[in-house]
């Protein structure tokens, strides 16, 4: 099976390639809507039907797959830089600084994952611009994702701290913030690699479960929850199976990104 | 004792902390300090006078955390501001509703898993092996949502769905533990002894990885009870899922807030139970 993750990634590419190219690609903006045409069947000029809006249902997937694959992992690249800034400090540092960062950590892993982010999402203003929903959605993502990842990043860095490399380094004068930059970090990418690729596919999950609850990315701006919404409308699972396009594509994107992920496992 | 006496501690942390989180939350969310009453045409100035007095007494930062903390310690939990009753009553009233689901889809995710993954190694068999990775993977790419709009659908039992967004995450640990708890050379020993499967796989296999599995119990509960929002709140559950969803949509912080400590404190019980648990298996183990 050494093929599956070379796949993954080319359909990953693929797809962020279409996403990119929304603009060109798509028939039709997220937000036209063909008034004629609500809840049609797919036809040449709309690939994947319409919407109960009468939304061009193949724009809209291009679109949300384009915010999804764009945010998700910015907010990865967020909570991995959280992660490394402070479980690699606590690990580099060691002692009572260690101690007392992991011991902020274990409780904050403590608190209900969901029940913390739609607590803190509460916070937020509910009736904002579509644009700012989704940067507020996905920067708390983002900023309370860092848990998990930091513990992993601190032992690794703990492992680090005490091996013979660095030893050397300070017998040789190095000073702390060099041994940071130039062995810390570097040691620690691939960790901090996995952590990215572990958090990418559970922030779409996040997401898509708090677009499905209203709590996500508000209309008209679609995003992979807003998109899956569309299915509460549904009054059965037969008939119509073009309706659930979305949602295989949606398996397909998050498989991949579990492939990817396993593969980034296994070396870090 | 020390160790309990550590969980314990460990626990009053927590609340104590969270309590100040929370109210810290509660203190710098938009619209504290502001009453709806002030609203009602009927009330004279005194009245509304009168009513900011009330208000006045916990804009103080220190004095709100402390009154904050010794409500919550005396067991009251505030009004909810949407749904106008105390916090502590609605929980009452949701949580055995929650419990009940959670419990169901424990001992049906765990009793999924171990079914799985005891038959394809007693039957060593790749076949059932990749059709519990295949589904568990599978299962795991769909958010929790989804899989209850699908049974809703469907119209399948909803509290099926909990039990099938536990069962992946279980699966796989399961899996990797009594797989590595089998490739053990105790094991190939007693294998080559001729003792029966049965037993190498309760006294070889599951008894020395007894504590991990607890420990993996204990986080399954949390698992279980953050599902909980999505499939409640979908599957019209009355539970605390379903009263977060709406405290979320009200933007009633009060309800929140608790409800999180409340869920908090629940997954560090169980947290901790399992962790002694597994503690006191450990000695024998070895």
């Amino acid at each position: 099976m050494k093929w599956a993750p070379t796949l993954a990634v080319s359909l990953l590419a693929l797809t962020a390639a279409a996403c990119v190219l929304a603009d060109v690609i798509a028939p039709a903006s997220y937000t036209h809507q063909f008034r004629a045409e609500p809840d049609a069947a797919p036809s040449r000029q709309h690939l994947l039907g319409t919407d109960d809006l009468g939304r061009d249902r193949f724009s809209r997937l291009l679109y949300g797959t384009r915010v999804s694959l764009l945010l998700a992992p910015a907010a990865a690249l967020l909570s991995s830089l959280l992660a490394a800034l402070i479980g690699g400090t606590a690990g580099f540092r060691g002692g009572r600084v260690e101690k007392i960062v992991m011991s902020g950590t274990d409780l904050f892993l403590s608190l209900p994952w969901l029940f913390l982010l739609i607590t803190v999402r509460a916070l937020m203003p509910l009736n904002v611009s579509p644009i700012v929903s989704a940067a507020i959605t996905f920067l708390l993502l983002g900023c309370l994702g860092w848990a998990a990842a930091a513990r992993v990043v601190c032992a690794d860095a703990r492992s680090l701290r005490n091996s013979d490399f660095i030893l050397l380094a300070r017998a040789s004068g190095s000073s702390g913030l060099r041994l940071l930059w130039r062995h810390m970090v570097p040691n620690l990418l691939p960790v901090l690699l996995a952590q990215f690729w572990i958090s990418v596919p559970a922030f779409i999950l996040t997401e898509a479960n708090l677009g499905m609850l209203g709590l996500g990315v508000a209309e008209p701006l679609p995003s992979w929850g807003s998109l899956l919404r569309e299915m509460q409308s549904y009054p059965s699972l037969a008939g119509n199976p073009w309706r659930f396009i979305p949602l295989l594509l949606f398996i397909v994107l998050v498989s991949c990104f579990q492939l990817v992920m396993v593969q980034e496992e296994l070396p870090a | 004792m020390f160790r309990l006496g550590k969980h314990v501690a460990r626990i009053l942390l927590t609340v104590l902390l969270g309590g100040i989180l929370g109210a810290t939350l509660l203190r710098v969310a938009p619209g504290f300090g502001v009453d709806e009453e002030e609203l009602d045409s009927r009330l004279n100035d005194q009245s509304i006078r009168a009513l900011r007095q009330e208000q006045q007494t916990d804009t103080n930062v220190i004095t709100f955390y402390f009154r904050y903390l010794g409500r919550m310690l005396h067991g009251d939990l505030g009004i909810s501001r949407t749904l106008r009753r105390p916090v502590s009553e609605l929980l009452r009233e949701r949580l055995p509703e929650t419990a009940k689901s959670v419990t169901l889809s424990l001992a049906l995710g765990w009793a999924l898993s171990f079914a799985l993954v005891i038959l394809a190694l007693m039957s060593r068999s790749w076949s059932v092996d990749l059709f519990g990775s295949v589904i568990s993977g599978f299962l795991l790419c769909l958010p929790a949502a989804v899989l209850s709009v699908l049974f809703v659908m469907s119209r399948a039992p909803a509290r099926l769905v909990l039990a099938l967004i536990v069962f992946p995450n279980v699966y796989r640990y399961v899996r990797n533990l009594l797989l590595r708890s089998a490739s053990q050379p105790h094991v190939l020993m007693a294998q080559a002894k001729g003792l029966g499967n049965f037993r190498i796989m309760l006294w070889h296999i599951l008894w020395p990885a007894a504590p991990q599995l607890l420990a993996l119990g204990g986080v399954s509960v949390s698992l279980a009870l953050t599902a909980a929002i999505p499939v409640e709140a979908l599957c019209d559950l009355p539970g605390i899922g379903q009263l977060a969803w709406k405290a979320a949509l009200g933007r009633d912080l009060y309800l929140l807030v608790n409800l999180t400590m409340v869920v908090t404190v629940i997954t560090l019980l169980a947290n901790s139970a399992s962790n002694l648990l597994g503690e006191a298996f450990r000695p024998s183990a070895a």
